[in-house]
């Protein structure tokens, strides 16, 4: 980048999205911080169950302090900005809603796309950005072969985000800046301590942000008591995959597909969630085996390097943030739909998760898993 | 970048005239008006003739004068020493939070409290005031103007109810004071807070005018400073400076600067409306103090609105601020019937004696762009929310 832009910093409270600031302030642009209010801390604390306070967490009133003295501290105009109500409309309901439905939900994807590269760049337009820069492990290209813009995997191979980012599109990707993308992250922190940020030793996040303590099950019955809502009555059977009742569950958002805890059963052998029928509230269980499976349908497909599949194309595709990326073959099925092919069965694909396809570092796309 | 400050209903510059009378209290003057020698004895004097000043400025005697840290604790003074448990309060959904949560904590301490509507100018209806009188009913709280809209209460017909009902009668006058005319007697309240910094004193300074013969429960205690009604070594260069405040005020209404200030005020608001589509004022018709402008623009979000200006360098409000920093929908806008969308394209101006007709000029040069840049970049709207899965 030869000329100076105005850039707008998604700013989190965080070292990485900190150093972000910093790193584009030292270049000389003219840059903006920005928070996003997404969720108010307090407004479930101290109902049944759930934590009186949390600190120390994305929207918490230390990270908005902390982002806030780093802006200061660096010298660029800081605001704090409001989208509880989206947040809540576009990924919290949701988010519960899919555990009721029996799927395991992804709300950072969610939020990534309906939040943070979709309200926060309006709002970075609105007061005159150019760019909006995150503190993501990823990286941005723009493929002159191609003319579409690349969503890339980080240097860094272990906090690579980019399966939370397969949602963007080209017009997001085209305004966004990932200065992390080229680094791992004790360089960050070196970078944070070079720029004398007082927060760079700061513990990584790592939960839900909005789901303190990561019981999201105490979450989604505080949230309902407090909406006035009564938990939808899910409880059912537990049977094997021959259709045997082994026992019964209290609700089938309390389970994820490879779940081996809090079965209630007692077998010789261990155990595995492996099927949530949602229509007759059935939860399959059986032995590990059962776990794996070749083939996945993904729908809500989101295509970044490419603007269609023509044709089944190889990729190695992975089905949850953890997994390592499995050979397979892609090809679309219908309109919004593609059917995932893996070389090898993999264990656990979960509903409600994403499967994101790569070609070497490059994401290919993305689609929800059905 | 010239900056233009025009959200003088946060807070206000010190007027240097203001500052010159408060500065030789720091240092050279830095007595505890309390102590018996020629230090104290200074201070204490410069602390009597500050009150007589506050008094002249509502039209009461200097005795009926309690220096406070500001308007906050004017407002917690005035309900928490007027009321207790067991007793009825009337107050209004408009009022500013120091009032408000003032009462919410009496009323989880055993005081009933009614809310009274506002109508679609946000103006309290007397008659409703006089409805939502009981047999226990202690206190009532309306403030003199808005700090949202600037519009002016009913307060002498409230007054009166008061009267006639025996009850106390507190108002905010913190977005009033020293901006029009007042007399606490013509008002016939019992009480009314005011603002230092609100009026070109310093923050930490502010007064609640108690009439005489009052009963009022203090809040601190301590030493027998303000009568015993407010314990804590006074304030002094505050209080100093709100005394010089107060006599500025008053000279300013002999020279007409508030008409003048309204002409400024008016012009601002006549133009933006002239030039910008799908706007209106928010208590329009309704009488206002002469600083304040509050305009809704459709399809804007406030909040990137007053974020767009200020990176320009033009100063003005939306909402109320959360801890977090971030912008809530005006409580004010949406008690006066305003959807949410409108309450939160809804901009504050208000205006301070340090503004001329340049930054009226200025402000205009800034907002119908600003407005026409946020409307071309608003998201088209969306379908409703992506529900993944229903409920069931």
């Amino acid at each position: 980048m030869s000329d100076l832009k105005t850039i707008a910093v998604a700013m989190s409270g965080g070292v990485d999205s900190s150093t972000v600031a910093a790193i584009v302030r030292a270049e000389g642009h003219n840059v903006i911080g920005l928070t996003m209010q997404l969720w108010n801390q307090r407004r479930l604390a101290g109902h049944e169950g759930m934590p009186e306070a949390v600190k120390g967490r994305c929207c918490s009133l230390d990270d908005v302090y902390d982002a806030r003295r780093v802006a200061e501290h660096i010298g660029i105009p800081y605001y704090v900005v409001n989208h509880e109500e989206r947040f809540e409309r576009e990924v919290v309901r949701p988010f519960v809603s899919e555990y009721l439905s029996g799927r395991t939900p992804i709300p950072c994807s969610l939020c990534n796309n309906h939040l943070k590269f979709d309200q926060l760049h309006v709002v970075a337009r609105q007061i005159g950005a150019d760019f909006v820069a995150t503190g993501h492990y990823a990286r941005v290209e723009y493929s002159d072969v191609s003319g579409r813009w690349l969503l890339k995997r980080p240097a860094d191979r272990s906090k690579d985000q980019t399966y939370f980012l397969f949602g963007l599109t080209q017009e997001q990707l085209g305004r966004t800046l990932f200065p992390l993308g080229g680094m791992n992250k004790p360089e960050v922190r070196e970078l944070a301590r070079k720029h004398g940020l007082a927060l760079a030793e700061k513990p990584d996040s790592q939960e839900i942000c909005f789901v303190p303590g990561g019981d999201y099950k105490r979450f989604i019955d505080a949230y309902l008591a407090e909406s006035g809502e009564s938990l939808p009555d899910t409880s059912g059977e537990l049977v094997t995959p021959e259709g045997e009742v082994i026992g019964e569950h209290a609700g089938i958002h309390n389970f994820t597909v490879g779940q081996r805890k809090g079965l209630g059963v007692a077998t010789g052998s261990p155990l595995y969630v492996i099927q949530i029928n949602r229509a007759d509230k059935q939860v399959v269980v059986g032995s590990d085996d059962h776990l794996y499976s070749r083939t996945l349908r993904g729908h809500r497909v989101n295509l970044i390097s490419v603007d269609e599949l023509r044709e089944p194309m190889r990729v190695s595709a992975k089905i949850r943030h953890r997994h390592e990326a499995a050979p397979a073959m892609l090809e679309k099925i219908a309109a919004d739909e593609v059917r995932v092919t893996f070389d090898e069965p993999q264990r656990a694909v979960t509903p409600g998760q994403a499967a994101v396809f790569y070609d070497d570092d490059v994401v290919v796309g993305g689609a929800w898993i059905a | 970048m010239r900056r233009i400050y025009l959200d003088n209903n946060s807070t206000t510059p010190v007027l240097p005239e203001v500052l010159d009378a408060m500065r030789p209290y720091f240092e050279e003057h830095f007595g505890n008006a309390s102590s018996i020698h020629h230090h104290g004895q200074e201070t204490r004097a410069a602390v009597e003739r500050a009150r007589d000043s506050v008094a002249a400025l509502l039209g009461c005697s200097a005795a009926e004068i309690v220096f406070t840290s500001g308007g906050t604790e004017a407002d917690n003074l005035a309900i928490a020493g007027l009321a207790e448990p067991g007793d009825h309060i009337i107050t209004s959904c408009i009022e500013h939070h120091a009032v408000l949560q003032a009462c919410k904590h009496l009323e989880e301490a055993g005081c009933e409290v009614t809310y009274l509507p506002v109508d679609g100018r946000s103006v309290v209806d007397p008659d409703d005031v006089r409805r939502a009188l009981r047999r226990n009913t202690k206190l009532i709280s309306v403030m003199l103007a808005n700090n949202e809209t600037g519009v002016l209460q009913p307060v002498e017909e409230i007054g009166k109810i008061a009267a006639e009902a025996d009850a106390c009668f507190h108002t905010d006058a913190v977005q009033a004071a020293a901006k029009i005319p007042i007399d606490v007697r013509k008002i016939s309240c019992d009480a009314m807070s005011i603002s230092g910094h609100k009026m070109h004193a310093p923050q930490g300074v502010g007064a609640l005018y108690v009439r005489k013969g009052t009963h009022l429960r203090p809040l601190f205690f301590g030493g027998r400073h303000e009568r015993s009604r407010r314990a804590g070594t006074e304030n002094v260069p505050g209080i100093v400076a709100l005394g010089r405040a107060a006599d500025l005020a008053l000279q300013s209404f002999e020279r007409d600067d508030d008409r003048k200030m309204s002409a400024l005020r008016d012009r601002l608001q006549q133009r933006i409306l002239a030039q910008v589509e799908d706007a209106g004022v928010n208590g329009e018709g309704a009488p206002r103090v002469p600083n304040t402008c509050n305009i809704y623009f459709d399809q804007i979000d406030g909040e990137a609105m007053v974020i767009s200006l200020d990176l320009k360098g033009l100063a003005v409000s939306t909402g109320a601020a959360c801890s977090s920093g971030a912008i809530e929908p005006s409580h004010v806008l949406i008690a006066m019937g305003l959807p949410a969308d409108r309450a939160r394209a809804s901009i504050r101006f208000s205006l301070g004696k340090q503004n001329t007709g340049e930054d009226i000029d200025l402000a205009l040069a800034l907002v119908p762009e600003a407005v026409a840049r946020l409307r071309e970049l608003a998201p088209t709207p969306r379908k409703g929310p992506t529900l993944i899965g229903r409920w069931q």
